[in-house]
């Protein structure tokens, strides 16, 4: 109990000042050179993105032809790639099933440069005409950099279509890799190794402020420096700059500063785990490409900036990436922000979870006694205790009976993962629901047939100490949590983290005997399906758009499909690690609570 | 050359010694020629070439007299018995698919039976490169076409490759005497839509900031060559300005071109105005569309990712519609990448194509790269994908470069090819007609040789993180293994008390001295 709440506070105290360090610039060759800024095409911008509008609207579909014919008259070499992709089952949301697209992409040439380095500035083009100020912006930045002689570097300026699936498409063939079965043409044009790439998504052609997202698929953050870049950047050019869409706490000395902070630090840590890439920068990740997404928002405020500032900040910023003479390597990789100047760093975060863990160790530790003492109970009166104790036969049999429970718990798992998207034409037959709808159904459908499992089992497993059975299936349980935790805590923190503080408790209490509703009520609150719920309506809550429950529903039945669908579009590793690792184990506390 | 690389160096040593006659009394010239050639992107190429050739038996004959050979490679061929040599240096990267074929080539026709072959590919070419390259010239950059060359200017375009070529030429058809030949070649390639504000249209001294005032007084031969391929239909299309006395035509990578001669030996070409600019302009400019592909291009990449695995892919582009066609494809490849060959996959619409040569030899660790060269036929309006994987080695900490970070340079495979000509050429006489022409070597009239070099390559190899952390990393693990190992020898040895035999410091030096004494011990 102590262990834990020691977690919890560790963590909560995580966003005060002491454990928070100021951001800064590790990297060499970004940090000491200054660059002036000379882009000034803002009313070439809007021409662009006025045009490029128009044409959309016209042509309903991204305007190939007109973005080639563009990006040619500013000087590119300029490409196009085909793409195609079958969704497992209709998207919803976004309302799409057989997608294709072209994604059309110009490479400036460095000069006296042999193409072996790049960096890319890619703008996603959703099905909506949102985003045509940033195509606007792009070009009238290719027409700006094409002018320039410094380069090094080659810079790939990249429109996608359907956002990130053209994104995911054009990265699958930049690499030559197929993850996701994607089918789309070979690239003609490559230029070398891509280092950094910056994601862009304007909405208008005023912006109140800049909001950078970071968290990329499966959690996976960008080097920091390339975070410190762009906060030099916003203060050198005076823009208003946020992060999860939160202002930055100015004063630290105070509690109200950190207490934003921790707010801010929340939602940070929910998105990461979530496991999504928030824009479309978060799939350059796993090409260990540093990639971020800046996205224009304009709000009611007074104060509002322009293209030029934005394209200003984006010179800025690819000039000094232009001046890198390595990969960015030399921050961190893993960290939380508080707020855009202050990051915790790995190793001050992860006491936090190594307290939670260790009252899983501790649990298990303990049990691991009372077995052993009752062996040694049973034992005593019959033989002589030796120095070196061979392993009880009693305890084989225990173990065997173990066997039943967690292969079953894991066969559920299975179906959790396999079923819903095979058997949505068979649901679909029988009832009168749509694929996508009949994929979450099912999902629910499976994720409650298996809390009727102890019944099931019970009459599969048969153990003469009924005590002793329940204490091996619990410390097997607890041992099999602790090592998944362990694992999701050092690939991704915040998923780690989230789980640990919701399962850990329950999973420490569960045990047949005293107030058993109580127990499964807790165990039922903690299960994986139902932390989602809960950091959904705590996400919006932090996000001052609080839920009430039927919306949060509605809400969460989306993010499953969701989670679904990104597992298999981009490969998201969420959905496989809940159904297959961390469902079945809860299922064996689950068990463990009704052992009879 | 049209290297594909910063800076590539070719040495063909010939040890073996041919029979040689009487030396004739030395003779030795200089040719001089400018070659300007719009690319088929807008941008412009010009191609310096300066010839010396000397009919002395250099290293046969003491020579100590050199008058327009420089004395410093003079001294070389002659000391380390040199047969041929080619150095070039290159900044750029020559855009096959953009600017067409490249000029210059590596010498297509040596029979050699050494030869050595070295490329730095992370290397940068810059002003103190080029000085000396000029200073091996008869006028140095004081008059003819050298003047043009400042190093301003030179350095502020797409592509720039200087080479120094020095070969032994037959004086006779029998080969019974040589002449040594010193050809200095420089390329730039100008972008257009830099320097020229979207326009195509150039001049002399827009590109070079300067002008061509006389001719070298050391030279038989200085000319300006200006393709002018468009302009013979009714003067439409471009204006050449001071106009053209005499042109010349020739087919030259398998098309027909024409090209505007100015004569800086003429001396009524810069009399008339006391220097000569040369001027291009556009009547009608040509469209902004997609330059026309050339027949041959290639490309290569590192496909995967992660540290531990790879693929070289190698695209071979044949775009004639309808002939085929073999290429010759060299590739080396350094020993930390370790290639499986077993995976060597090359594949042409879809169907295995199996290459009629292959000569592999493997790797040496840390002694020598990988040499893969196979003779590939690429089928008519193909393309023609070359695989192989690898696997990343991890190297000694002390084998990493200074900025292991960067990434490791992995040299340009080298594509030599015969491309069928859309024009029939003639055979020429190299002696008498432009130099440029040597560039473009024909080995008969339906097909034109041409050496390509794909990009050079950064591959990632797994790099330990050189910083404090790492540090702490393997001291922390030297004292948890120094600790660990006594630990474990504590628990797991078992203790016996035993009787002690010798007891111990004190009585052991008793025993000395009563040794000593002769009195028997304890």
């Amino acid at each position: 109990v102590l262990s834990y709440v020691a977690g919890i506070a560790w963590f909560l105290a995580l966003v005060f000042p002491p454990l928070t360090q100021r951001t800064y610039m590790s990297e060499n060759a970004m940090g000491s050179t200054m660059v002036e800024e000379q882009f000034a095409g803002g009313d070439r911008a809007r021409a662009f993105a006025r045009d490029f509008a128009a044409h959309r609207k016209k042509s309903g579909a991204l305007p190939v032809a007109w973005l080639e014919r563009t990006m040619r008259s500013v000087g590119l070499e300029v490409y196009t790639q085909s793409f195609s992709r079958k969704l497992p089952f209709p998207d919803e949301t976004h309302e799409r099933y057989m997608v294709s697209g072209t994604n059309v992409y110009g490479i400036l040439r460095a000069p006296r440069a042999a193409s072996t380095e790049s960096l890319v500035l890619t703008v996603p083009c959703g099905s909506d005409s949102t985003n045509s100020q940033a195509v606007g912006l792009l070009l009238a930045l290719a027409a700006h950099f094409r002018g320039q002689i410094y380069w090094a570097k080659d810079i790939i300026f990249l429109v996608t279509e359907h956002d990130l699936l053209g994104t995911e498409a054009w990265l699958e063939a930049y690499h030559d890799v197929n993850v996701t079965g994607m089918q789309s043409s070979p690239l003609q044009g490559r230029a070398g190794a891509i280092q950094a790439a910056l994601a862009l998504e304007l909405s208008s052609d005023v912006v109140t402020s800049l909001d950078v997202a970071v968290e990329g698929l499966n959690g996976q953050l960008p080097n920091l420096d390339l975070l410190n870049l762009f906060q030099t950047f916003c203060q050198k050019g005076g823009l208003l700059c946020t992060l999860q869409g939160k202002l930055q706490p100015q004063d630290w000395t105070s509690l109200d500063g950190p207490l934003q902070g921790l707010q801010t630090l929340l939602l940070m840590v929910l998105r990461q785990a979530s496991g999504r890439p928030h824009g479309s920068h978060g799939l350059f990740l796993r090409y260990r490409v540093e990639a971020l997404t800046l996205r224009g928002i304009n709000s009611f405020r007074q104060y509002k900036y322009d293209l030029v500032a934005v394209g200003k900040a984006l010179e800025g910023m690819f000039r000094k990436l232009n001046h890198l003479l390595e990969r960015l390597h030399q921050s961190f990789f893993l960290y939380l922000l508080p707020a855009l100047s202050r990051f915790v760093s790995i190793g001050l975060y992860m006491p936090a979870a190594g307290f939670l863990l260790l009252v899983l160790g501790l649990k298990a530790l303990e049990l691991w006694m009372q077995l052993h003492e009752a062996e040694v109970g049973v034992e005593e009166p019959g033989g002589a205790p030796g120095p070196s104790v061979p392993l009880p036969p009693s305890q084989g049999v225990g173990l065997a009976s173990l066997v039943a429970p967690l292969l079953i718990s894991q066969a559920m798992g299975l179906a959790l993962y396999v079923l819903p998207v095979l058997g949505q034409h068979v649901a679909t037959q029988h009832f009168p629901v749509a694929e996508a709808e009949a994929v979450v159904l099912t999902l629910l459908a499976i994720y409650a047939a298996g809390l009727a499992l102890p019944h099931n089992t019970h009459r599969v497993v048969s153990t003469q100490a009924p005590d002793r059975g329940w204490m091996a299936l619990k410390l097997v349980a607890l041992i099999y949590l602790a090592l998944q935790l362990g694992c999701i805590v050092l690939t991704n923190f915040s998923l780690g983290f989230l789980l640990a503080t919701t399962m850990v408790p329950a999973a420490a209490l569960a045990k047949p005997h005293g107030p058993r509703t109580l127990y499964a009520a807790l165990l039922v609150l903690t299960s994986p399906a139902a932390t989602l719920l809960g950091s959904l309506l705590l996400w919006r809550e932090l996000q001052e758009a609080p839920l009430s429950l039927a919306e949060g529903w509605q809400l969460f039945l989306a993010a499953l499909a969701q989670g679904v669908l990104e597992h298999h579009t981009y490969g998201a590793l969420l959905f496989p690690l809940l159904s297959l690792g961390l469902y079945p184990c809860w299922l064996l506390f689950w068990n463990v609570l009704f052992w009879k | 050359m049209a290297a594909a690389m910063p800076l590539a160096l070719l040495v063909l040593l010939l040890l073996g010694r041919r029979g040689w006659c009487l030396a004739e009394p030395p003779r030795d010239s200089l040719r001089e020629e400018l070659v300007i050639t719009p690319l088929p992107s807008g941008d412009v190429a010009a191609t310096f070439q300066f010839r010396t050739r000397w009919d002395s038996e250099l290293q046969r004959e003491g020579v100590s007299h050199y008058r327009l050979f420089p004395k410093a490679l003079g001294q070389l061929i002659s000391k380390y018995s040199l047969r041929e040599l080619h150095l070039s240096f290159t900044q750029g990267f020559w855009r096959t698919r953009y600017w067409g074929p490249p000029f210059l080539q590596a010498p297509s026709d040596t029979d050699h039976y050494f030869l050595r072959y070295a490329v730095l590919p992370r290397e940068v070419v810059c002003t103190e490169n080029l000085t000396p390259w000029k200073k091996l010239l008869p006028c140095s950059s004081k008059a003819g076409l050298s003047v043009l060359l400042k190093a301003d200017r030179l350095f502020h375009t797409s592509y720039h490759s200087q080479a120094v070529h020095i070969r032994p030429v037959c004086r006779n058809a029998r080969c019974t005497s040589i002449s040594w030949e010193l050809r200095q070649t420089l390329s730039v390639v100008f972008d257009a839509f830099i320097t020229g504000q979207g326009k195509k249209d150039w001049s002399l001294f827009r590109m070079f900031s300067r002008t061509l005032t006389e001719p070298c007084p050391l030279a038989s031969e200085s000319r300006v060559y200006v393709d002018i391929t468009n302009y013979n239909q009714d003067n439409e299309t471009l204006e050449v300005n001071p106009p053209p006395t005499t042109t010349y035509q020739d087919v030259i990578l398998g098309t027909r071109k024409i090209y505007a001669i100015y004569d800086l030996l003429d001396t009524a070409m810069i009399n008339n105005s006391r220097n000569l600019n040369i001027q291009l302009k556009w009547k009608r400019p040509p469209e902004n569309e997609a330059p026309p592909v050339p027949f041959l291009h290639a490309q290569r990449y590192v496909s995967g990712y992660g540290l531990q695995k790879g693929e070289l892919s190698t695209l071979l582009y044949n775009t004639h519609p309808y002939r085929a066609f073999p290429v010759l494809l060299l590739d080396t490849v350094p020993w930390y990448l370790r290639l499986y060959v077993h995976t060597l996959t090359i594949t042409s619409k879809g169907k295995e194509n199996k290459p009629s040569y292959i000569h592999y030899q493997p790797a040496q660790d840390r002694l020598q790269p990988h040499l893969l060269e196979m003779l590939i036929q690429l089928p008519a309006n193909s393309v023609t994908k070359v695989s192989i994987q690898f696997e990343r080695a991890l190297l000694k900490w002390t084998e990493y470069t200074p900025d292991p970070n960067h990434g490791f340079y992995v040299s340009p495979s080298v594509l030599s090819a015969l491309v069928p000509s859309v024009v029939a050429a003639k055979p020429v006489d190299w002696e008498e007609s432009p130099l440029f022409n040597s560039l473009f070597p024909v080995s008969d009239g339906s097909n034109y040789f041409v050496r390509l070099y794909t990009e050079p390559l950064l591959v990632n190899l797994p790099t330990p993180d050189f910083s404090m952390p790492y540090n702490v990393i393997c001291l922390t693990c030297t004292v948890v293994a120094v600790c660990y190992g006594s630990f474990y020898n504590l628990l797991t040895r078992t203790f016996h008390i035993e009787e002690p035999r010798t007891g111990g410091l004190a009585k052991r030096l008793a025993n000395l001295i009563r040794r000593a004494r002769g009195v028997p011990p304890l």
